[in-house]
């Protein structure tokens, strides 16, 4: 077994004005294949990505905010959010969909992957891990 | 390319899945099951109305480690394991049951 | 572990060096390139947010960038080194992770 790396892809665009977003997400998918140890990070405009209440029919492209509800299943499940970046834009926790992940070795128990964390602590994240993809 | 259902021209990409997603039904998941050599059973449409039903929810084609997990979940141990599902997809469970759901290729599937 | 950041865009069209001066770690290096060479000038509104940010961060510059836009060295705040591409690789061969910001 090769030695598991920890990456974390940042995400700091809003998901529809750029291919950015949609991007980061598919490459988080396709990553996920290679059970490395995978964090998400949602600063500045990266927190748009993740709102409730996404609708894009208006616009003719794809509403993909509902596939980060399918990250649990691909075992990504540590997704950290800046506190820092959710004041700034007048943001809450209960403005974001809720991401959650089930525990196989705790009877499937239902647990939320989201974490609000500062911007000191999110420079920590990011200083520990072994390979950062920044969109 | 193409596949003709009902006297209507479908169009697949150069792997066969649909086009256009909307224009998906029972006959066309059939038509497309003939061309893959495939006899469907309940057990069949059972993934394939388990794939349809996921893409709805995350707009997304599971990978296969994926759909074995939440096939798993749902209806039971004994069929969410990979022998169960290749048995009744011999060229990959997600590739072969999303071609026939209708659905992309999907993510993750490398 | 060492990090080596590097920011391509304007700091005045985007908060991209702003984000990556937040998140780096006391003894990180930033690497200014392409239109991120702006960020590299006196006298903008930004100039200070990276003056005092050099007690934390080293900082360099791409040459080459600069020249092509007509930067002369002389206008480039103090402090921050100016490298070449063979700079830009040692750079990154001296980290342990480079994080590209976009």
């Amino acid at each position: 077994m090769p030695e598991t790396k920890k990456f974390l892809y940042v995400n700091r665009k809003a998901p529809y004005g750029t291919i950015y977003a949609l991007e980061a997400l598919e490459v988080v998918l396709i990553g996920a294949a290679f059970e490395q140890d995978v964090s998400l990070a949602f600063l500045d405009d990266g927190v748009y990505q993740i709102t409730k209440g996404q609708d894009t029919k208006g616009i003719g492209m794809k509403n993909f905010s509902p596939t980060y509800k399918a990250l649990g299943d691909y075992d990504v499940n540590k997704i950290y959010v800046e506190q820092e970046s959710l004041d700034a834009r007048g943001l809450t926790l209960d403005d974001l969909l809720p991401l959650t992940w089930e525990d196989e070795d705790d009877d499937w128990a239902e647990k939320d992957s989201i974490k609000v964390i500062s911007a000191a602590e999110m420079a920590k994240i990011m200083e520990q891990s072994d390979v950062v993809f920044s969109f | 390319m193409a596949l003709e259902v009902g006297g209507k021209n479908i169009e697949t990409d150069e792997e066969g899945y649909l086009e256009n997603r909307d224009e998906w039904d029972i006959d066309i998941a059939k038509a497309i099951a003939v061309a893959e050599n495939l006899e469907m059973s309940d057990s069949h449409w059972e993934v394939v109305n388990f794939l349809r039903e996921y893409y709805e929810e995350y707009q997304i084609a599971p990978a296969v480690r994926v759909l074995t997990k939440a096939i798993g979940k749902k209806l039971g141990k004994d069929k969410g394991n990979s022998k169960y599902l290749y048995e009744l997809f011999p060229y990959g469970p997600a590739k072969q049951a999303c071609k026939i759901a209708g659905l992309p290729k999907p993510t993750g599937c490398v | 572990m060492s990090q080596l950041h590097t920011v391509n865009k304007s700091p005045l069209e985007r908060n991209t060096l702003e984000s990556a001066i937040i998140h780096a770690i006391k003894g990180n290096a930033l690497l200014m390139i392409e239109d991120g060479v702006y960020g590299a000038m006196q006298g903008t509104h930004k100039s200070a947010m990276v003056s005092d940010a050099m007690d934390n961060i080293s900082f360099y510059v791409m040459g080459p960038d600069l020249k092509a836009r007509g930067i002369d060295e002389a206008r480039i705040i103090e402090g921050i080194k100016i490298v070449d591409y063979s700079g830009f690789v040692a750079l990154v061969a001296e980290h342990d992770v480079t994080q590209s910001w976009l």
